[in-house]
């Protein structure tokens, strides 16, 4: 029996260089991987070659970028230089907003930036302060080192500096769920919870909220109105291979925008 | 004073304990028939052939989990083609040839427990630095089996000593009385006998690869696709449970996550009557 | 009986048969002995390993700050303390609902239970044990976190209750188990004697066989807590995840798994490290349940 392990291990072990050539792999912001499974799944379709999407969070994807482990991070949020290394180039694939989604029972419609960004400080509790029913706010937020909650906390003003550090200035009560899956799932469940997801990801299942009036939709976006919205990034080595750069070739191409748009993003070309 | 109030009260309060007893057997149980109907009664409707043969795509409405299916395979195999035989091998050394109570039979002993002792999740931790990133395997097959060999190596080596050592003496001693020589004596005697014992150390460790889910996607990642090769990522069965209950929101959606339950629960419950299966017959031996 | 068995397998070492240098055995003696050292290295790698990477974050925050700091917020401050009591808390709480009705059902076992009914029972508890914690997450997510919320009338009922519940359930297959096997290992002496000097069924269990069996008792709920500290998907599932310190159990928290679990992947420099310092109080945990239970059991010995 230990021979036929043996036997199958290496066989494996053989296999794996030449498939390794051929798979583009691909890792990073769990929004971004939203698009990406979808534009890879049609990229195979057409072109016959694999590619792989692990949504492990932007940090993780620019940090793979740069040491190699994948050949394309994904990211949600502007990349700081000190994140990259010289051979690194950064490609706009999309752009998406960012929705504060509330759940259908909830009569609340609109919130200005400085009620959300109040909600999130933890200074207002109740939904009743901003003109909802007598209820407590459940907050719900992301992880640290999510592109959306760094976004988020970017334009949304919620970062405070400790010891020389910039960190969050989200309350540390808030609930947190790792993935715009988890967010939706707590949101549409809860009638009292606020969350942030990524606009392209907000279906019937909860409800974006309009802010300062301006509701969350692509065109809003696209004409500056709506202001909560970030890129996706996609980073690749230079000498990352052809099989890599030929997916992000896809990726820019008419027909992979056409899927950035059909699946509620914002396209760039 | 117990002993004045037991007089009086013993009849009454062993009938009390007596309800205690029966009162927690029956919570056990009506907890295990609550989440297995639960699931069950939600998931089995939704397993059908194509969803257990099925790819799973975003492009379209299918959802099938045959992806997750063979990585899960994989995993389970690739783990115990690395911890089995080291394993096995261990409860030899540790039954067979090392002089009881000695330094080297402590230290391996404490090793192996301690190992058993760490949380899952501190493997999670390790894999990922240690064989994703700093040996460079990345999200794959071979990262996660690494990982989860480790896990379950001190399952097998407990259950196997146990089975090596429960072999009736007389078996080497008349191996040896022939003038065979003692891995002789081991291969062709000890083992054939230990066998029942072995392979249900092995059914262990299955369940228990199938079971973990942390340590399995900090390493061998979460790519729907069938894995290729060990180098490939893949999700199991149980990482994929994990992916669904984040996106619940159409009935397709909650069906998806019932019926993946419904084949985990199916395959834990074959894997135990399997165990029972091979513990009667060892009992008949 | 692991004496007996020690001591005929030195007997059976001394009937191998005494030959020249042979070097066919000496290599399988040598190939059991390096297969016998991977455990160790393994071991050894994970412990140097976790430590070399979480000992920057010790160095650069402190130890008392980490391990007592009340705030968590990378890359600035890395306290801990509200994950170390959420942990502390939830353990805690599953024990003291799961153990209880583990040893009763252990008890049920192997005391009181009709054979026919044992023999549906323990399979029962058996596949309890198999089931993935992330099943057991998705039904606590699906039916206890909603159940609180309308019991206590809260506004989300990812508490710390609904971890204690779903961890409860997790650890009643390992205590079970464990107790009723040490139960069952007493030696009928103790239960004829007792009932011989005129005590009830109930009252020899009682204050005979369960203070008898006390060592594998333990050894059972030790495994149990251990099962509940490590215990990361199902955690994450129910329980809310703030890294704040809960004020009551009907409040979100954040346990040391789910420290690691959640920002592991994102998580770079002083930040990872932190998170392995997270992995080494896990470990101090694990490593301190294990040498209580050792001191527990060794006084009994006497």
């Amino acid at each position: 029996m230990k021979k036929v392990i043996g036997l199958l291990t290496a066989v494996g072990l053989m296999a794996s260089p030449q498939v390794l050539a051929g798979t583009v792999t691909v890792s990073g912001s769990t929004s971004v991987a939203h698009v990406m499974e979808v534009l890879a799944e049609n990229y195979q379709n057409v072109s016959n070659k694999n590619v792989e999407v692990q949504s492990t969070g932007s940090s993780a994807g620019i940090r793979a970028a740069k040491d190699g482990t994948s050949m394309i991070g994904m990211s949600s949020r502007n990349v700081k230089q000190s994140e990259l290394n010289s051979d690194t180039k950064e490609i706009v694939i999309a752009r998406d907003g960012i929705a504060a989604a509330v759940n259908n029972a909830n009569p609340v419609k609109n919130l200005t930036q400085e009620q959300i960004s109040k909600i999130y400080r933890g200074e207002i509790k109740n939904w009743s302060e901003v003109g909802g029913e007598s209820r407590p706010i459940v907050v719900v937020t992301r992880e640290n080192g999510s592109g959306t909650r760094g976004a988020f906390e970017e334009i949304m003003k919620l970062q405070r500096t400790i010891n020389g550090h910039k960190v969050t200035a989200i309350t540390p009560t808030a609930q947190v769920g790792n993935g715009n899956g988890m967010i939706k799932t707590i949101v549409a469940n809860n009638p009292f919870a606020i969350g942030y997801i990524s606009l392209g990801s907000v279906d019937s299942s909860l409800r974006a909220i309009d802010v300062d009036g301006v509701a969350a939709t692509d065109d809003n976006i696209a004409a500056g109105d709506y202001q909560i919205a970030r890129p996706f990034i996609v980073l690749m080595d230079k000498n990352a291979p052809s099989t890599a750069q030929e997916f992000i070739e896809y990726i820019m191409s008419a027909d992979g925008q056409g899927i950035v748009a059909s699946e509620g993003y914002i396209r760039v070309q | 004073m117990l002993q004045e109030k037991r007089i009086f009260n013993r009849e009454r309060q062993d009938k009390l304990l007596f309800a205690a007893i029966w009162s927690a057997a029956a919570i056990t149980i009506m907890f295990l028939l609550w989440v297995v109907w639960h699931i069950l009664s939600n998931g089995l409707a939704h397993v059908s052939w194509e969803f257990i043969t099925g790819a799973y795509t975003r492009i379209g409405e299918a959802s099938g989990i045959w992806a997750m299916i063979v990585s899960t395979v994989y995993m389970v195999g690739l783990s115990l083609a690395i911890a089995a035989p080291i394993g096995i091998m261990t409860a030899i050394y540790l039954t067979e040839y090392a002089a009881p109570g000695s330094k080297v039979v402590k230290t391996i002993r404490f090793c192996t427990e301690s190992l058993a002792g760490i949380p899952s999740i501190v493997y999670g931790l390790f894999g990922m630095t240690f064989f994703v990133t700093t040996l460079g395997l990345g999200f794959s097959i071979l990262s996660g089996s690494l990982t989860l060999a480790m896990l379950i190596l001190p399952v097998i080596i407990r259950t196997t000593e146990e089975a090596l050592l429960a072999v009736p003496m007389s078996y080497r001693e008349g191996g040896y009385a022939l003038g065979s020589s003692k891995i002789y004596t081991i291969y062709r005697l000890i083992l054939p006998s230990a066998l029942p014992g072995i392979v249900t150390s092995i059914i262990l460790s299955t369940g228990r690869v199938i079971g973990e889910s942390a340590p399995v996607f900090l390493t061998a990642g979460m790519v729907t696709q069938i894995p290729e090769s060990v180098l490939d990522s893949g999700r199991t069965l149980t990482v994929h449970l994990y992916k669904l209950t984040q996106e619940l929101f159409t009935q397709h959606e909650w069906d998806q996550a019932y019926a993946t339950a419904t084949v985990l629960i199916v395959l834990v419950l074959l894997l135990n009557m399997t165990t029972k299966f091979i513990a009667t017959r060892m009992n008949k031996h | 009986m692991m004496n007996t068995a020690s001591k005929a397998r030195a007997q059976g070492m001394q009937l191998a048969p005494a030959k020249n240098f042979d070097w066919k055995e000496m290599f399988f003696h040598l190939l059991f002995l390096a297969s016998a050292m991977v455990g160790v290295i393994s071991v050894t790698t994970i412990g140097w390993f976790v430590f070399q990477e979480g000992l920057p974050a010790f160095r650069e925050a402190g130890v008392v700050n980490l391990v007592l700091g009340r705030e968590w917020l990378p890359p600035a401050l890395y306290g801990i303390f509200p994950m170390i009591v959420s942990t502390l808390i939830s353990t805690a709480g599953a024990v003291v609902i799961g153990v209880p009705i583990a040893i009763l059902t252990a008890v049920f076992l192997a005391e009181l239970a009709p054979k026919w009914l044992a023999d549906i029972v323990r399979p029962a508890v058996e596949l309890l044990a198999g089931i993935p914690s992330v099943v057991y997450g998705f039904f606590g997510l699906v039916i206890i976190v909603p159940a609180i919320e309308t019991l206590f009338n809260i506004p989300a009922g990812n508490t710390i209750l609904a971890g204690i519940i779903v961890l409860a359930i997790m650890i009643l297959p390992t205590v079970i188990t464990i107790s009723e096997t040490s139960l069952r290992a007493l030696p009928p002496v103790y239960k004829e004697g007792a009932l011989a000097l005129g005590a009830s069924h109930i009252y020899s269990i009682f204050k005979v066989l369960i203070p008898a069996a006390r060592s594998g008792i333990f050894t059972g709920v030790a495994l149990g807590i251990a099962r509940a500290i490590g215990e990361t998907m199902a955690i994450i599932m129910v329980m809310g995840n703030a890294p704040a310190m809960p004020g009551s159990i009907l409040e979100p928290a954040r346990t040391l798994t789910a420290n690691i679990a959640m920002e592991m992947s994102y998580a770079t420099g002083i930040h990872s490290s932190a998170l392995y310092s997270t992995g080494i109080v896990l470990l101090v945990f694990i490593v301190l349940l294990n040498a209580s239970l050792l001191y527990l059991n060794r006084k009994r010995s006497y």
